[in-house]
């Protein structure tokens, strides 16, 4: 029990040390870009995936992939709410009582997130209205309460801003593919530009591949395809990366 | 009449999970088994009826534009709707909190089987969900806060159950490998969800 304490103590002393070492900026720490630091950026894009591996943060993702430019947008405000809510987490990590945590975090998490819905409703109204309640659904969402539970509480600044940036890309990465498909297929735009070419009244009239008879799957638009797809997409993942395979 | 069909509406049109996606998290994580689902479902209809009403006071008389009138009349045009956010997380956490403490004191063995899951809930999107719909709604009363809470939460609750019964009976099928676990259930969730959108053309 002794040696416990101690420990945890010696632990925390090597935190502060360590957040000493960051603020002070001083030659023996990491270097910016370091082996271990890309890697905290490139392993949510892919082996630990927020969505399809760690099933986190599904609840607001996919309602709104109907097109590419909210699911942009979304993927945006979620990097800029992650990023800055683990480097504030971790940089009160040694101060918050971990009895009240959960509230202080969501505390800090919705103060974000209001900020980032006040910038959007100012200078992108129009997707702001198209995302409605989903922009506050980021607090709840459960990608950023896990990460700062199991990230920001437990390492330095730096390293908690970059696993907040590289875990928001992974959920944005799916955001994008999602919407991408749903999108081109489902009414054959992508970012509201007709690539598909334009569909007129009569398959006469009408350009690109609508002139030969192509139809656009209504079926895409539909919410519970969201679901189907990124369904496809774990299939197609695990395929290729067979390590993250499930027993049952 | 109008009670009944908001109550119909919240459970199967505007299913919180097959039409919103909203509380997938720990409906995919806690799906596994029916007994753990029926514990986290009456966790989440317990919550979202008591959140859903507080929150409807909160906003109609302290947030929206012209809330405070109460006051006096110098209030008329003060407008803290941009505040809903923090004040509806804020309640949904200590409410979480509280019913927690109570179920703990007076009902035990209901707390025994629901125990892990209500702190869980506060972080589940569907409880905030429901009130950020309920704010976007704009109910004429209060009953119609408590039905829409209480038909929501019910709604949840038959996602989850409906889940778990599928995933336990799937552990005995032949699932390509890639798929299993994860991938079929938001295939099976998906189809699911497809199968509900059938009551929308139902107007009540």
């Amino acid at each position: 029990m002794a040696t416990e304490k101690k420990n945890i103590s010696e632990e925390k002393e090597a935190k502060k040390k360590e957040m000493i070492l960051f603020l002070s900026s001083s030659e023996e720490k990491e270097h910016f870009l370091s082996k271990g630091n890309r890697k905290l950026l490139s392993d949510p894009l892919d082996d630990n995936n927020p969505i399809t591996v760690q099933v986190l943060g599904i609840c607001s993702a996919l309602a709104i992939t109907v097109q590419l430019e909210p699911a942009v947008v979304m993927a945006i405000a979620v990097v800029a709410v992650m990023a800055f809510a683990n480097m504030i987490v971790s940089m009160l990590r040694n101060l918050i009582p971990s009895r009240i945590r959960i509230i202080v975090q969501l505390v800090v998490v919705a103060s974000l997130v209001v900020l980032v819905d006040q910038i959007l409703k100012a200078y992108a109204y129009d997707v702001s209205k198209q995302l409605s309640v989903f922009i506050g659904l980021i607090i709840t969402n459960c990608i950023v309460m896990g990460r700062l539970e199991a990230f920001a509480l437990g390492n330095g600044v730096y390293k908690s801003f970059l696993d907040g940036i590289g875990n928001a890309a992974g959920y944005g990465l799916i955001l994008i593919i999602v919407a991408f498909f749903r999108e081109l297929l489902g009414s054959g735009k992508l970012f509201g530009f007709e690539v598909l070419g334009h569909k007129a009244a009569t398959v006469a009239d009408s350009t690109g591949l609508y002139a030969l008879g192509y139809e656009n799957n209504g079926l895409m638009l539909l919410s519970p395809m969201a679901l189907i797809v990124v369904g496809l997409l774990i299939w197609v993942q695990r395929a290729r990366n067979r390590k993250l395979i499930e027993e049952n | 009449m109008d009670y009944i069909n908001l109550f119909v509406r919240s459970i199967f049109i505007e299913n919180m999970i097959f039409a919103y996606f909203l509380g997938m998290c720990s409906y995919l994580a806690v799906s596994k088994t029916v007994k753990t689902a029926v514990g986290l479902g009456a966790a989440v209809i317990f919550v979202l009826s008591i959140t859903v009403p507080i929150n409807y006071l909160l906003d109609n008389y302290l947030l929206r534009p012209g809330a405070l009138q109460w006051l006096g009349a110098e209030f008329a045009d003060v407008d803290l709707s941009f505040l809903s956010f923090i004040m509806f997380i804020a309640v949904i956490a200590s409410m979480v909190q509280l019913v927690e403490m109570i179920v703990e004191k007076f009902a035990p063995a209901l707390y025994g089987a629901l125990g892990i899951f209500l702190p869980l809930i506060a972080v589940n999107c569907a409880i905030l969900g429901g009130s950020l719909f309920m704010q976007q709604k704009d109910f004429g009363a209060i009953t119609e806060a408590i039905t829409y809470g209480f038909g929501s939460g019910i709604g949840w609750f038959l996602a989850i159950l409906g889940i778990a019964a599928i995933r336990e009976k799937i552990a005995y099928s032949n699932v390509p490998a890639p798929l299993k676990g994860l991938g079929i259930t938001f295939i099976i969730t998906g189809l699911m969800a497809l199968g509900f959108m059938s009551f929308m053309g139902i107007k009540l």
